[in-house]
């Protein structure tokens, strides 16, 4: 069968039939295999599709633009890998138009050319005598090998009989149906890919936007009218709201597809399972659609997309809708201790003066839960529910932009109650938390009263004379100046401390204080600042004096102290607390159409048979060459098969076995 | 291989233990459907339905598998009696403290995989026989002991919470039970047909070795213990993705041993063909013969199993095929078998390079079921460390 098409293709040694012969041959088709193979390893090793902003910090501007000429940032649909698929395709495709023809005819053909000389040569051949007649035995021989699924002709052969045998004839097919399959498979894919598109954009018909715009100010170069090409995109709908265009991601920017219908969002759920992961993300969809007669309602899960008029709406992703958020706004300054109320939402920002100073204050993230491990269990599996939070973004005047994230309840530290917020510089950081004790009866307000008489500078002031005087009582003569001196350091040091904290009391010694003197007078003052913050507090709670203290004042103190020595880190002059929340969620909805599909999944299934047929229904011949020589039949039996040669042992002695008169072994 | 012939013979003329076979899956399944039928899709019944003819083909032209289901089904049953309702019983029950809650059936399929892997050795080593046919007996009780293990598992996710229940074979830890006993059963089936038990050894060594990431997994890590699955998971697809998947894994991983056996026996033959190592091996040409079945059979699976997560894909992600790095690890996996069965078919190579190639298309497997998870990000993160 090669014989003949090659001697066909050397007939004509034109350009085209030499370029076809090319493309048909088998070291073609395994080189672009194993290319292909490679070229896919770089799209899993390089993340695609990244914002190009990450690609220039990863490799700097020369490389970036060395690899994005090549198409690295999105391989799978750049010019050259898609080259390499489409020689695949027409590799295979010539190679299997090429070899249809003779492999049909090889599935029919019972080979009954065959000489008695070649068949006597097979590895697998056995000759032995009978009494009965040719004939007969022919006729007995077919009616056993039909019984084991072969078909068989008789052929006369200048007075011998030949009967040629064949089952699995459809292992051919095994090969046509698999190679008929990869070209199908890729022709599908191709329908869906985005290659339209990437046309549609190097004639100048649309273009990319790469600016985050409200969808109104889109420009129409960037929209995709409906119709029936192909798509992926997502879009991000809050509840209550609806959309009718979904947002398709290219390269480093995205394109706007309409839609014939507009998807409302009802609700949003999450549900939990009892130790807090979640059990299923759902949406309550509602199609409107003027083809419709009423609404189309439809609840979606993962893993339970809906499919409309052969578009495909999957459950992706959620966020938060722009949650209704009351916040109690505490200033850490001299006002400390009065709390502001502020309506605001999620995606809210708005211009906010605190003292001097004026701030940008940006919400950007609510969550109803927080189920994170356990820090104080040992099984980091263990996980709790710390309740609900909200992000926020304060943006200084110069533009400097630091993070929140606050919880709304306190939670449990050693036994003790804090009030946690998050706080870092820039999203690659770690948050680091600032931990506000929450006083008796679980606020804040213990807290900012103490802070806000840190900040009376006329109660310092007295607390400092009371304390300086019962430290000089002990003194024999009065003495006015050191008094003075005295309580004005204690002042001063107080000041330092709600100013920067301790790092500003150690800096003030370091710098302030003679070498000599530094060693002793550091613990001093030190220790004259603790007794003066501890003289602060408890002057602010009934009933209690320096020497009557419980251990509940005494760790709510030094929490607290602990706190504002951290807050000048905290950069922010006020502490925000949630009060109160309407929780809107958005729904991340995948929305595509791939009219490719099913032309896949055909391809797939061929695939699928084809391949079991080939590697599990081997075609196996067998002849039997039967002549009369004098007065006793001589039979000669041959096999051959075209897969699992060990098998096909097996398989003709059993076949010997089943015809030859004396069944003994040999 | 008149031996194996006479073997076939026998099997095929036990009609009556076939029948009496196919009467035990028909009872099973009826008994499934009556007792579980409320909780089942129409999805889940194709799918009990397909299991019941792949079991009853299987035990037909291999019988030994017809006790091991047996065994796996009268041993999953008793544990399932001795639980009750209770989970606590797994420490309270005698049979299940130490033999069949999941947790102890897998450290007996461990213990059994080891002892098995050095019984094959030993008995290569002494060219014993009878002690290789041990080291196949002690396979087989590891294999039952992990397929209890996975049974009952089912049971204790679903003892933890109704709707917490899950097949396991949904993450790293259950899939390593999978793979091992999976393995373990293709190659028993192979040694059978085609009698390679000087394989064994060579076979259990990649068992051993999962078992080994198994143990620590399970010790380092508390891999063990049962968590509910997260929604892109809680799915049909699952049950025939995943197992499909490990037919295919399984295939390579013995086609991969048997290359080093098939290299090492070649060095040595080179050097002393009257060597007793070589004597004591399956021929070069057999070897050749079975890892070429091992890859073949391999690459159906696998190809059923990536079309089969195509179509999860196509329900779950919103789309059949998005270039997620497990997708395209799989199609570089395909291509790389691809094109060994084609060199293989057309090219006519076989011997020393293909054995070679088998074994570096070990290590690209490896990277798709482990390295992937590992080192790349994904949809398939679930399966990470």
């Amino acid at each position: 069968m090669s014989e003949k098409s090659s001697m066909n293709l050397s007939g004509k040694n034109s350009f085209p039939r030499r370029l076809l012969s090319f493309l048909g041959t088998m070291e073609l088709a395994i080189t672009l295999l194993l290319t292909l193979a490679i070229a896919s390893v770089i799209g899993t090793v390089l993340q695609q599709n990244q914002p190009y902003t990450d690609y220039v910090i990863k490799f700097g501007p020369f490389w970036f633009e060395v690899f994005e000429s090549v198409g690295l940032y999105d391989v799978y649909s750049a010019p050259w890998f898609l080259l390499i698929l489409t020689l695949l395709v027409v590799s295979t495709a010539v190679c299997v138009t090429r070899h249809t023809p003779s492999m049909l005819k090889d599935m029919r053909n019972l080979r009954t050319q065959v000489q008695r000389k070649s068949l006597a040569t097979m590895k697998h051949s056995e000759q032995w005598s009978s009494s009965d007649a040719p004939d007969t035995l022919a006729k007995s021989f077919q009616q056993q090998l039909k019984l084991k699924g072969f078909r068989t002709r008789l052929t006369d052969k200048n007075g011998a009989i030949l009967v040629s045998a064949m089952r699995g004839g459809i292992n051919r097919l095994g090969y046509i149906l698999t190679h008929v399959a990869i070209v199908v498979i890729c022709v599908g894919g191709l329908m869906d890919g985005n290659l339209p598109l990437k046309v549609a954009e190097w004639r100048g018909q649309i273009q990319i936007e790469t600016r985050d715009l409200p969808l109104s100010q889109i420009p129409q170069e960037s929209r995709l009218a409906t119709g029936k090409q192909a798509f992926r995109g997502s879009v991000s709908i809050p509840e209550g709201r609806s959309a009718d265009v979904v947002f398709l991601p290219m390269r480093d920017g995205y394109l706007v597809q309409s839609l014939p219908f507009r998807v409302e969002l009802e609700q949003f759920r999450v549900e939990h399972h009892d130790n807090g992961q979640p059990r299923s993300f759902e949406s309550d969809l509602v199609i409107h659609d003027p083809e419709l007669e009423e609404p189309l309602r439809h609840t979606i899960a993962v893993n339970h997309p809906l499919i409309y008029k052969g578009y495909a709406i999957y459950q992706a992703s959620f966020a938060d809708g722009g949650s209704e958020l009351q916040v109690e706004a505490w200033p850490f300054d001299h006002r400390a201790g009065e709390p502001v109320m502020l309506d605001t939402s999620v995606f809210d920002s708005r211009d906010m003066r605190w003292g001097e100073r004026q701030y940008r204050l940006e919400m950007t993230n609510f969550r109803l839960f927080n189920i994170n491990p356990d820090p104080t269990d040992d099984n980091p599996r263990r996980m709790t529910n710390s309740g609900p939070s909200f992000g926020f973004i304060l943006r200084s005047h110069t533009g400097e932009a630091t993070e929140y994230e606050n919880y709304m309840f306190p939670v449990e530290r050693e036994g003790r109650m804090f009030y946690l917020s998050g706080v870092r510089s820039s999203p690659s950081e770690n948050f680091s938390y600032l931990h506000l004790p929450a006083d008796a009866n679980g606020g804040v307000d213990g807290f900012m009263n103490y802070l806000a008489r840190l900040r009376d500078t006329n109660l310092v002031a007295d607390i400092a004379s009371v304390m300086t005087h019962n430290a000089l009582a002990e003194l024999p003569v009065p003495d006015v100046n050191l008094e003075e001196s005295l309580q004005q350091t204690l002042t001063t040091l107080v000041g330092m401390f709600v100013r920067g904290g301790f790092d500003e009391v150690r800096e003030f010694v370091e710098v302030q204080l003679p070498e000599i003197e530094r060693q002793t007078l550091a613990p001093a003052y030190l220790g004259m600042l603790r007794e003066m913050l501890a003289r602060v507090y408890f002057a602010g709670v009934d009933g209690h004096d320096l020497d009557n203290t419980d251990s509940q004042n005494i760790f709510f103190l030094q929490d607290a102290v602990d706190a504002i020595g951290s807050l000048p880190r905290y950069h922010s002059p006020v502490f925000l607390m949630l009060h109160d929340y309407e929780h809107i969620q958005a729904s991340g909805l995948q929305i595509a159409r791939a009219p490719g599909q099913f032309v896949v999944y055909f391809g797939s299934v061929m695939l699928i048979a084809g391949l079991f047929i080939l590697f599990y229904l081997p075609q196996r011949r067998l002849w039997i060459w039967l002549e009369s020589e004098g007065g006793v039949s001589r039979v000669l039996l041959a096999g051959m098969t075209n897969r699992n040669p060990r098998d096909f042992d097996g398989f003709f002695d059993e076949i010997q076995r089943l015809l030859k008169p004396d069944k003994r072994e040999l | 291989m008149s031996e194996t012939n006479q073997q076939n013979k026998a099997d095929g003329q036990s009609w009556l233990a076939v029948g009496a076979w196919w009467a035990v899956l028909v009872l099973a399944t009826v008994f499934i459907l009556v007792t579980y039928g409320n909780q089942l899709d129409v999805y889940e019944v194709t799918i009990l339905f397909l299991t019941g003819f792949s079991m009853a083909w299987l035990g037909k032209v291999w019988p030994p598998f017809r006790w091991h289901a047996l065994a796996v089904a009268v041993l999953s049953l008793f544990a399932l009696r001795q639980y009750g309702a209770d989970l606590s019983m797994a420490q309270q029950d005698f049979w299940l403290n130490y033999v069949l809650a999941s947790q102890s059936a897998i450290m007996w399929m461990s213990a059994f995989y080891l002892v098995s892997t050095v019984t094959y050795f030993g008995g290569l080593i002494a060219r014993s026989d009878y002690t290789q046919k041990l080291g196949s007996r002690f396979a087989w009780i590891a294999t039952t002991m992990g397929m209890v293990g996975l049974m009952v598992r089912w049971r204790e996710s679903h003892m933890m919470g109704a709707d917490i229940g899950y097949i396991p074979v949904s993450n790293l830890y259950e899939v390593f039970i999978l793979f091992c006993v999976i393995t373990s059963l293709i190659y028993l089936f192979y040694e059978r047909r085609y009698s390679t038990r000087g394989l064994g050894g060579f076979v259990m060594l990649m068992i051993t070795a999962a078992v080994m990431f198994l143990l620590w997994y399970a010790f380092e890590r508390n891999a063990h213990e049962i968590e509910p699955l997260v929604p892109a998971l809680q799915s049909y697809w699952m049950k025939i993705h995943v197992p499909t998947n490990f037919i295919g894994y399984g295939a390579f991983a013995i086609a991969t041993m048997i290359a080093v056996a098939y290299l090492l026996v070649s060095w040595r033959a080179e050097k002393n063909p009257e060597s007793e190592f070589v004597k004591a091996m399956p021929s070069l040409d057999a070897m050749d013969d079975l890892m070429h079945k091992s890859i073949a059979l391999g690459f159906a699976f696998f190809t059923v199993a990536t079309i089969l997560g195509a179509f999860w894909a196509a329900e779950a992600w919103g789309g059949y095929w998005t270039w997620d790095p497990k997708e395209t690890w799989s199609l570089i996996l395909w291509l790389n078998y691809a094109a060994w069965l084609h060199m293989r078919f057309t090219k006519g190579w076989h011997g020393r390079p293909m054995a070679w190639w088998a074994i570096a298309g070990f290590f690209v497997m490896l990277f798709t079921f482990l390295g992937v998870n590992i080192f790349l990000s994904g949809l398939h993160s679930y399966g990470g460390l």
